[in-house]
């Protein structure tokens, strides 16, 4: 029997780096993943995304090259290379999770893992111990929308998980699903020259997003001509061999391809919950208390099998407290009220905090700042002027309730007022530093500004 | 001779005290009474006095530093007196050392040698101030680790950030830091100090009635609404020629327990306030604390200003025990020879001006008390009597009330109850 202090199950980004902070910390880890390290997030999910949206950025950009006066020959687009890049960047990131495992002797149990007590954990027919706790970071996979008819089949109803493997891009797509992955989608499909349909039955596209900001983001997709729905229903589902037919609010349409962008859930089957007393909450999430320890002590969970916002950066985040708390230490827990939300579609959008709607709707006294990229001189020379910066502050401190962007490379400027957000900075603070110009970030201290009815530039 | 100057006990539950400032340096000549530094206390920043004359020789404890009761802080004597024997024993103790224990390092006392009284601070040991390490030593005495919001907030709503334990990174003081001070309903009441409870008379015995939602509401509300104690004021005239007959009698019989008109309304007052816990109350923050007993706090002017000795037990007392016990503790208020045991643990409390000539003023409550009486001066004054108009002597009493424990209508009836019992003191012997 192998013996470690610690067993994670899950090798994906909240394993992983609970694996890397314990092993700093001195503990010796075991983490169980049957196919690569990395998780959903390098070999499924953000990395190779990221990958074919950086593609579809250039594919917009290239169109635009002749202003700048370069002269290209005609232009193809082509889907099965680009998903190829992606694939090799996405193994690339899994390699790279592997020398970090090498680099802080973390061992790699491959297969899948059973916990048969709060300290032992079966691989096949090898157990191994956990002498101090066991991690189970076992993430989440896509469900599909059976009840709506769309049982995933792999071939014309398809997951991401398929969709990142297409050679080519079909001509006409549904996506059933305008979050975060339903966008992202929607905006590398339609750069390369697919016809799609973006559907949520939500009242508007990005729906945990602000409303102005998935406004402008409705407004740039119908001008690059994605058929968008909202507030739909889709009915009458009929799956083909090659097509699927269905209707939206009573209107026939038949595609190509319908990939299902929503539904997802945890990952806790053949765990030996139920007999060890690891108990689900009603959405079917590890139950966890505020310790992120589950309800059988010296037993955690992180990421997304422990519950919402299912990102790679929270459960990271997770991994790290949980592995200071295993190795005695007292961390500051995670401030779930102050993780960045990010969609990278074209133009980004990025947030933090608060929605007007919620402060709004919580009758907080707020004030709003805003400001255009389209009067931003470094937006302009880039010939990115869509979006904008959006601040809200509570009316009488200053302090960032929430902040919004809509815009290029808006998920790299969320951070300034992220950090800013974190350490209590108010509006006056953020504005207080004096930002380079030209740059985009600019755009943030105007919106401060803006917000104390002092813009400069708008 | 030398007198030692020590770490008393400021306040009753005291048990080690900060030395904050000293406001006499090395050399200096002291007089029996001065003050010789500051002490902060569990509850208050304090004066400790001298309590002999000569020069203020040395000083054991540094500025900052924390000394149990008891701790010798320094010593009292004539300039060329030898004191060796007195300091040898002591440790100096500096601002690092911990709360309880003394500092082993510094082990070797100054030299006794010096013996002119030249100020000269080095000698008393090396004084090191280094940072504490433990996470919540978010103050340095002078800076403290805070957020800009959580400085705009402390700004606004006149809180001490040094007073504030920080929950953030290196105990930095945040925006949620401020909130529980501001909001002790989830917190621990111990921790608030603005609601603290006061420490209780033993045997006095209380009840603590838990916030309801609406009270919990109404108190939060209020609050904002004004200042840390939401007050609202209840005036009433109260005839008082009876009360002013009985004094009349009593000197015709000879005054023998020399019983003032203001006894008189203190012994009313306390026997009210029994029947009226609802006003006999402390308000805690998260909860209200009604009394069972009464120990009125009577204000008394002093030269430097104001202090309120505690006749325990008043409603219980004789008129003529009231009288000698306020006689007495006025004096030496007056004297500052009150021992802190004999001015904290009111339960409700009363001030006079009326000797002032004042006819009537609103008075400060004192936290965590529900209430104070004012009591202004007696004029006779025409008044409608029945059908006739009849010339009566009259008081003024207004009653502030801390409106997150007394509402309007409580107020009323406790002082319809006063009213009864002034202008009928006849009652009072019942």
């Amino acid at each position: 029997m192998a013996s470690y202090d610690v067993v994670i199950l899950g090798g994906g980004p909240a394993g992983y780096v609970c694996a890397i902070r314990c092993a700093q910390l001195g503990l010796s880890v075991g983490v169980i993943e049957r196919e690569g390290l990395g998780g959903t997030c390098v070999l499924w999910g953000c990395i190779p995304a990221k990958s074919l949206l950086e593609s579809a950025y250039l594919a917009s950009r290239v169109r635009h090259a002749a202003e700048h006066g370069i002269t290209t020959g005609e232009l193809g687009f082509d889907y099965g290379p680009a998903m190829k890049r992606s694939r090799a960047v996405s193994a690339q990131n899994s390699k790279g999770v592997e020398f970090l495992f090498k680099k802080n002797k973390i061992t790699w149990i491959k297969g899948t893992g059973t916990l048969t007590s709060p300290k032992t954990v079966k691989v096949g027919d090898e157990t191994h111990e956990a002498k101090k706790a066991v991690v189970i970071a076992t993430g989440s996979r896509v469900r599909g929308l059976p009840r709506a008819g769309l049982d995933l089949n792999k071939t014309t109803v398809l997951s991401s998980d398929e969709v990142l493997i297409l050679d080519k891009a079909p001509k006409t797509m549904a996506i059933v699903g305008a979050g975060a992955v339903g966008c992202e989608f929607a905006d590398v499909f339609n750069a390369f020259g697919t016809q799609v349909t973006l559907i949520d039955i939500a009242p508007s596209i990005l729906p945990l997003e602000d409303g102005e900001v998935a406004a402008e983001l409705t407004r740039s997709f119908k001008k690059r001509k994605i058929d968008v729905h909202t507030n739909a229903k889709i009915g009458d589902v009929k799956i083909e061999k090659d097509s699927v037919s269905f209707t939206i609010d009573k209107k026939p349409m038949t595609v190509d391809r319908v990939l299902v962008a929503a539904g997802r859930a945890a990952n806790v089957e053949g765990l030996g919950f139920e007999a060890l007393g690891v108990r689900l909450d009603d959405r079917g999430f590890v139950k966890v208390d505020e310790k992120l320890q589950t309800t059988v002590p010296g037993v955690y969970a992180i990421g997304d099998v422990a519950g919402p916002p299912m990102l790679a950066h929270k459960g990271q985040r997770e991994g790290v407290v949980v592995a200071e708390r295993i190795a005695g230490q007292n961390p500051h827990p995670v401030n779930y009220g102050n993780i960045p939300n990010a969609t990278y579609c074209h133009p980004e959008v990025a947030s933090i905090g608060m929605t007007e709607e919620v402060c709004k709707a919580q009758q907080i006294d707020y004030r709003v700042g805003k400001f255009p990229f389209s009067a931003s001189g470094r937006a302009r020379t880039a010939g990115e002027t869509e979006g904008f910066v959006k601040v809200i502050r509570e009316a009488k401190y200053g302090e960032i309730l929430g902040a919004h962007i809509i815009g290029s490379h808006a998920t790299e400027l969320i951070h300034e007022l992220g950090v800013a957000r974190e350490n209590e900075f108010t509006v006056e603070e953020v504005d207080l530093f004096v930002h380079a110009h030209p740059t985009l970030a600019e755009a943030i201290a105007e919106a401060c500004l803006d917000s104390l009815g002092r813009g400069i530039h708008a | 001779m030398a007198t030692k100057v020590v770490m008393e006990a400021l306040s009753p539950t005291m048990e080690e005290g900060r030395l904050v400032r000293w406001l006499k340096p090395e050399g200096a000549s002291v007089a029996n009474g001065e003050t010789l530094a500051e002490v902060e206390t569990d509850k208050a920043i304090m004066e400790l006095v001298a309590r002999g004359d000569g020069v203020l020789r040395r000083q054991l404890v540094a500025e900052g530093a924390t000394a149990p009761v008891g701790t010798l802080l320094g010593v009292i004597a004539a300039a060329n007196e030898d004191i060796a024997a007195l300091v040898g024993g002591a440790t100096p103790v500096s601002a690092s050392a911990a709360p309880t224990a003394q500092s082993p390092a510094p082990a070797v006392a100054p030299a006794p040698a010096a013996v002119a009284p030249v100020s000269t601070p080095a000698t008393v040991a090396p004084v090191t101030t280094t940072a504490p390490e433990h996470e919540t030593a978010a103050s340095d005495g002078g800076r403290v680790r805070s957020s800009p919001l959580a400085r705009r907030l402390a700004a606004e709503r006149g809180l001490d950030l040094h007073a504030i334990a920080g929950s953030g990174p290196n105990g930095r003081v945040v925006k949620r830091d401020l909130d529980a001070t501001a909001a002790p309903a989830a917190a621990a009441v111990t921790s608030v100090p603005v609601a603290a409870a006061v420490p209780v008379r033993a045997g006095t015995e209380y009840t603590d009635i838990a916030l309801t939602q609406i009270r919990r509401t109404i108190a939060r509300r209020l609050a904002e609404s004004i200042g840390p104690v939401p007050t609202f004021y209840l005036t009433a005239e109260l005839d008082v020629e009876r009360v002013s007959e009985m004094r009349k009698a009593m000197a015709e019989l000879g005054d023998d327990y020399k019983v003032s008109v203001n006894d008189i309304v203190l012994k009313a007052t306390a026997t009210a306030l029994a029947q009226h816990p609802e006003v006999n109350a402390h308000w805690l923050g998260d909860r209200i604390r009604q009394f069972a007993r009464v120990h009125l706090g009577v204000a008394v002017a002093i030269d430097e200003g104001l202090i309120t000795p505690v006749v325990f037990d008043a409603d219980t007392k004789r008129l003529r025990d009231i009288a000698r016990e306020v006689r007495e503790l006025a004096t030496r208020a007056k004297a500052r020879r009150l021992k802190a045991e004999e001015y904290t643990g009111s339960t409700f409390s009363v001030s006079n001006l009326g000797m002032f000539g004042i006819d009537q003023f609103t008075a400060i409550i004192n936290p965590p008390e529900a209430g104070i009486l004012a009591i202004g001066a007696i004029e006779a004054k025409p008044v409608v009597v029945g059908e006739s108009v009849v010339v009566r002597r009259r008081m003024r009493v207004t009653m502030s009330c801390d409106h997150r424990v007394i509402d309007g209508a409580t107020g009323a009836k406790f002082l319809a109850t006063l009213r009864r019992l002034i202008e009928n003191p006849l009652l009072l012997v019942y």
